[in-house]
């Protein structure tokens, strides 16, 4: 046990130090939960709206990729389900996983663990106390989630599955990273990882349901569910038959991950990844002499994998594209619901139109966190020494603007080539559908890259503000799948840039909100620039 | 002697914290000017105002023959700089960190590249992240002794370094003062400051507080003297330009101004004194002095640490 010793003590430096981030989240997940409730139980309020729902949303194979199987959305319970629960999902499995490695990795890198490890504190402390707050705040998130679901008038035990449902996901996942941090050195690295595992069980998870809203895969495909651990919030079935053993499965996977973070923190020392750290060449390429060729260096790995995303999500939904009408049948209210989603007058375009959107986001998430490197670069002191060099404060802001620009720009265009090429190629039509794809993605430009603009003016005018950017990258997400939905006010949608854009491929082009998009990036961009000219370094 | 730089009058405040409170300080073209003072004194602060990444409240400053928020470019490639916390990019290695911040400076000598990193004993090929603190240093130490430029600003250089490390910097230092080139060194360590620095300035709590070549330094320093009496030593404390005076039976030890030096020496005369023990005066007791920014301010304290 003296391998424990200071963990409780750990635990409380980590409540210390996130007293506001963690109540924030905890509360944020709590309400994702049993917010929509209230309002959907007004708006599905009769066994017929129910049953409409049941009828649309809920046998869309495209939502199902999104929002998970319909299992029971003829009540509703199983409509909260389908419309809440993935948001939840999403907060608390990525939290989790940005926590643990803050708690662990981060803390090495920085050399603060090396002092708390010197002053009594046994080997595995930090990952126990890690696992602890996070577990607990993913514990009270379920119990606050039930509670709020009961609250708004929901049955008892599928609002306990629902929440606990929750708890364990976060559960899987923090030991998920608990794991990837013993892997590897570099926190990012962890948590690269992490995530990834995060979102390609999530993508298993899409396409098994996908193929049970479909009715196609009655074997095969539709299983694939279990082999995700958000699979299993959905199979615990909340308001549908709750089949509790599966919150078993998932504690017992959560342990069994949890030995493997310890047996591996066992081989390691302090500060080291399992996987050593590779050298690197003793001199720099020629090439690496601007700004630019170190903003590209920095970032060409996270463009990679993005577009490498981007391209796995734009070959699984394109494919679906051709099908799409056969799946959804002579099914008027499950047309209607896609057509809410896209908003074009074919239903395959308006499917495409959803499909490109989503990517389209992407692209925009993507542009945020390469122009916000800017912000880590400056305070991780390593834009001084650049600064310090004959390299103007332009100069160097633009290098890193410039990559996020032909990042949005690569990500658009990978879009509209792997969705072109696949339901081109399903369809039969390649040389129709490549370029009517490629030009629906690229017009969504303007759109994608305005969150990046506000992130350029934030990191200018108001260095500690940049999150500011991530909020309306989140907004921008929710306005797209639960504005129609719940056929937001037209002010709210107005909010996203994507709502100005032309319903491509389908839809008519209009060139004026292209314009206007376009000329407020720009300001925001330029506004971004020159503030940053003027003001001081800060390394805070 | 013209000015590699020079400050006047320098502000800078932090909200509320007054950071620099009229800073004036000068450094002459080839000259190693020391640049002390205690934590939270403003060296930092005034560094990164000369090299345009803050911007002083009021005051000017001219660095080179240019305005260090304007001329960017054109004075940046004429200095290297040496941050006193070195953050490296944890994916490229210690080569590839040396090389692009040479190049992004205009330039940097491949042999003199390889002689210093065979004198620092770093391995070039590591990962940023795998460096300790004192790797990191040598990283940024590396690639300012490879370029060629006229100045050096190095902020705590040797913090991290370990003593054959530091005797390798302080060759280093010695070397480029040789060829001319001007060099500001921000320092805790006065025994480095003695050995590399023509002159030296201290800063305490936003403002310089001394400033001059050490000899002159020295002449501000008290010399220490302890002695026995034969005669009781009434009103020897009371003497303007002592300090510290202590007595203890027959004994008196105390601390004396230069100026008062020879009235003390007579006075001392006129009260028997049959032992005498003058020690003479050093850098640190002025540094400590200097140094001492907590309760016991006035200077008749110093000598009870
Ligand atoms: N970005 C900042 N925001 C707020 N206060 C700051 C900032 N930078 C410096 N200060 C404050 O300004 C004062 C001077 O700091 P500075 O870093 O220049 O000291 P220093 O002499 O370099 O100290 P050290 O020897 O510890 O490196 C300190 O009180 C510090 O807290
Ligand atoms: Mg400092």
């Amino acid at each position: 046990m003296s391998e424990l010793v200071g963990t409780w003590r750990l635990a409380r430096l980590a409540l210390r130090r996130d007293r506001i981030g963690l109540p924030v989240w905890v509360l944020l997940a709590i309400s994702l939960a049993a917010g929509p409730a209230g309002s959907l139980a007004d708006a599905y309020a009769t066994a017929e709206k129910q049953r409409e729902y049941a009828e649309g949303v809920g046998s869309n194979p495209a939502a199902a990729v999104f929002s998970g199987p319909s299992i029971g959305v003829d009540h509703l319970g199983g409509i909260v389900v389908k419309e809440s629960a993935v948001w939840v999902l999403l907060l608390v499995a990525i939290t989790s996983i940005m926590l643990v490695t803050r708690y662990t990795r981060s803390e090495e890198e920085s050399g603060r663990a090396e002092l708390v490890t010197a002053a009594a504190v046994g080997r595995h402390a930090r990952l126990a106390a890690a696992l602890l707050v996070v577990g607990v705040a993913d514990l009270l998130i379920g119990l606050g989630a039930a509670a709020g679901l009961m609250g708004a008038g929901l049955s008892g035990a599928g609002s306990l599955a629902y929440g606990l449902g929750v708890t364990m996901v976060g559960w899987v996942f923090a030991a998920v990273a608990a794991v990837t941090a013993q892997l590897v050195e570099a926190a990012r690295t962890a948590n690269g990882i992490a995530l990834a595992v995060f979102g390609a069980t999530f993508l298993l998870r899409g396409i098994a349901d996908s193929a049970s809203v479909a009715n196609d895969g009655t074997g095969g495909t539709r299983q694939l569910a279990w082999l995700s651990p958000t699979g299993w919030f959905y199979q615990l079935r909340p308001y549908a038959g709750e089949r509790w053993w599966v919150l078993g499965l998932a504690v017992v996977v959560g342990a069994a991950l949890t030995g493997v973070a310890v047996a591996l923190s066992r081989r390691r020392d302090i500060g080291a990844g399992l996987l050593a750290a590779r050298l690197g060449p003793p001199d720099a390429k020629p090439g690496l002499a601007t700004p630019l060729a170190l903003a590209w260096r920095l970032q060409r790995g996270g463009l990679i994998a993005w577009a490498a995303g981007v391209a796995v999500g734009g070959a699984v939904l394109g494919s679906l594209a051709h099908d799409i009408t056969d799946m959804v049948g002579d099914n008027a209210t499950a047309a209607k619901a896609i057509r809410q989603l896209g908003g074009a007058d074919v239903l395959v375009d308006s499917y495409l139109v959803w499909v490109l959107r989503i990517l389209g986001l992407a692209a925009a998430a993507y542009a945020v966190s390469a122009v916000l490197r800017l912000r880590s670069e400056e305070s991780g002191l390593r834009a001084e020494p650049v600064l310090a060099a004959a390299v103007t404060r332009t100069r160097y802001a633009l290098s890193h603007v410039l990559v996020a620009v032909a990042g949005v720009v690569v990500l658009l265009l990978t879009a509209g080539l792997v969705v072109g090429l696949v339901h081109g190629a399903r369809s039969g039509d390649v040389g129709g559908e490549l370029p009517r794809m490629l030009g629906a993605a690229l017009v969504q430009l303007p759109a994608a890259l305005l969150p990046a603009a506000l992130a350029a003016a934030l990191f200018g005018l108001l260095p500690g503000a940049t999150l500011v950017a991530w909020l309306f990258v989140g907004a921008i997400l929710l306005i797209a799948q639960l504005g129609p939905v719940l056929e937001l006010n037209q002010w709210v949608m107005d909010v996203s840039p994507f709502t100005h854009l032309p319903r491509l491929p389908g839809g008519d082009v209009t060139a004026m909100p292209l314009v206007w998009l376009g000329a407020l990036v720009l300001l925001l961009g330029a506004a971004g620039l020159a503030t940053f000219r003027r003001r001081d370094l800060d390394t805070a | 002697m013209s000015d590699a730089f020079q400050a006047q009058g320098l502000v800078k405040r932090f909200g509320k914290t007054v950071a620099l409170d009229g800073i004036d300080l000068s450094v002459r073209t080839g000259e190693v000017h020391g640049f002390l003072g205690p934590n939270g004194a403003g060296k930092t602060t005034t560094i990164r105002i000369l090299l345009g990444l803050l911007r002083a409240d009021a005051g000017t400053v001219r660095l080179l023959d240019g305005d260090p928020w304007r001329d960017i470019t054109r004075l940046h490639k004429r200095l290297a700089y040496v941050p006193g916390d070195v953050s490296l990019w944890p994916r490229l290695s210690g080569g590839e960190t040396i090389d692009l911040l040479g190049r992004l400076r205009g330039g940097l000598d491949p042999a003199r590249k390889a002689e210093l990193l065979d004198r620092f004993q770093l391995d070039p090929r590591k990962k940023g992240r795998a460096y300790s603190k004192g790797n990191r240093q040598k990283v940024a130490l590396v690639a300012a002794f490879a370029s060629d430029v006229e100045l050096f600003i190095l902020d705590e250089p040797t913090s991290g370094l370990d003593p054959l490390m530091s005797e390798v910097f302080n060759q280093c230092v010695s070397e480029v003062r040789r060829e001319g080139r001007t060099v500001l060194l921000a320092s805790h360590i006065l025994g480095e400051v003695e050995k590399l620095c023509d002159r030296v300035s201290i800063i305490r709590s936003g403002r310089i507080v001394e400033t001059g070549s050490l000899s002159e330094l020295r002449h501000l320093t008290r010399t220490t003297i302890q002695a026995r009496l034969g005669r009781p030593a009434a009103g020897l404390g009371e003497l303007p330009g002592t300090h510290n005076v202590t007595v203890d039976g027959d004994r008196i030890s105390l601390q004396v101004d230069p100026d008062a030096l020879p009235e003390v020496l007579r006075r001392l005369g006129e009260h028997d004194a049959r032992e005498l023990v003058s020690q003479p005066p050093t850098l640190e007791e002025l540094f400590l002095r200097h140094y001492d920014v907590g309760p016991h301010r006035s200077g008749e304290k110093v000598g009870a640490r």
